[in-house]
């Protein structure tokens, strides 16, 4: 009887996280930093869950793993509270609700791409996409360059990637960072390792600049 | 099987998909090319839906990336490969560390992968400006709406700092109009 009882446990566990994610989900744009308020406020606040200074760590740790912060703190906050089954949990519902937006503009889009007006309005919306994509750098440089390294990585970059696979830019990325960081030390430099930037609870829409 | 192909690629960029936004672009239309799966204007209006929709950039393009291959199956399979490393690696962190951030050699690995972050989306804007002839030798009164429109986006996102989707929405407005 008592197994039954904890199944039972799990599975209300289970329904409660991906509802809790599933929510949130369509209300927030490029699945970044401005979701930390709307998960603050549900899982500290109404579902009382985890403490403020936890759900910081949870956030802080999601920038450390490759994926959207939104979707890996949702993750995170899911296997704290259920184990394995609440992540799966959490991770579905905060990203079944854009995958099908995503999926039903999408089939629209195929659909209706060869509609001469649609075909208009694209030509003018490519170069709208290029100013958001340049907006994002803009927002995106702004928090990296912390001092004279960073800027030089950034700026051997670019060309680099006319050349070589982006997926080795990005490895190499890391393995300067060891390498310049280890060099710096013995040099006995000080460095600035990020801005203390706390932009994101002011402006909401700091998603922009979620590329880290 | 082109579904295995995607989950593949999909896997793959999943891995080194750090902060899932506007910087996984170059990497996602690297391998879409490469397969063959569509060209770079195609690519660039996958981008405009990605934006335009709530979810990171990253998992909103592998979905309309794998639709557009292989239909919703592709959608599907395409986003489980992009998720799957996440789940994978926020498991195995959450289970032994509290705080992977303060040790040493992550601050390290971060110091050169942030700068690194922001030269990936710089080129993902010049390798779409040039796609989309917004920089080209050939200037037109083409180029030149084209290049208003990119101008005033900007002035737009940065001054008075709209929203993506009305954006998108006002510029295909204005597309319709001067183009068709």
């Amino acid at each position: 009887m008592k197994e039954v009882e904890t199944m039972k446990e799990e599975w209300k566990v289970f329904f409660q996280l991906f509802w809790t994610f599933f929510k949130m989900g369509p209300v927030t744009f490029g699945g970044g930093y401005a979701m930390i308020p709307l998960i603050e406020k549900e899982v500290v606040e109404k579902r009382k869950w985890l403490k403020s200074e936890e759900v910081t760590d949870v956030f802080a740790l999601s920038q450390t793993v490759p994926g959207a912060v939104a979707i890996n703190s949702a993750t995170f906050i899911g296997k704290r509270i259920g184990g394995v089954k609440g992540a799966v949990a959490a991770m579905l519902g905060i990203s079944l609700p854009t995958f099908f937006i995503v999926l039903a503009l999408g089939i629209l889009y195929f659909f209706f791409q060869d509609n001469p007006k649609v075909e208009a309005a694209f030509l003018a919306i490519r170069a709208s996409v290029v100013a958001l994509i340049a907006y994002a750098a803009i927002k995106t440089g702004k928090t990296a360059i912390t001092d004279k390294s960073t800027l030089g990585i950034m700026i051997v970059g670019v060309p680099l990637l006319f050349v070589i696979h982006p997926i080795f830019v990005i490895l190499l990325g890391a393995l300067t960072g060891i390498v310049c960081r280890f060099v710096k030390r013995k040099l006995g430099y000080n460095m600035e390792l990020e801005q203390k930037n706390e932009d994101y609870k002011n402006h909401p829409d700091y998603f922009m600049g979620a590329g880290i | 099987m082109i579904l295995w192909e995607l989950f593949r690629t999909f896997f793959v960029i999943g891995f080194v998909s750090f902060g899932g936004g506007y910087a996984m672009i170059p990497v996602i239309e690297a391998e879409a090319s490469q397969h063959g799966w569509m060209t770079t204007q195609q690519f660039t209006d996958v981008i405009a839906i990605a934006g335009m929709s709530p979810g990171p950039i990253a998992t909103n393009s592998a979905i309309l990336v794998g639709y557009s291959t292989a239909g919703i199956a592709g959608a599907i399979i395409s986003t489980l490969g992009v998720l799957l490393p996440s789940i994978i690696l926020v498991l195995i962190v959450a289970t032994f560390f509290t705080k992977l951030q303060n040790y040493s050699i992550v601050q390290s690995i971060f110091y050169g992968l942030r700068p690194i972050v922001a030269s990936l989306v710089i080129y993902a804007a010049l390798s779409f400006a040039l796609s989309n002839n917004l920089i080209t030798i050939n200037v037109s009164w083409h180029t030149v709406s084209l290049l208003f429109i990119f101008g005033l986006s900007l002035v737009l996102l940065l001054k008075f700092r709209w929203h993506p989707i009305y954006i998108i929405i006002l510029s295909g407005l204005v597309g319709v109009a001067l183009y068709s």
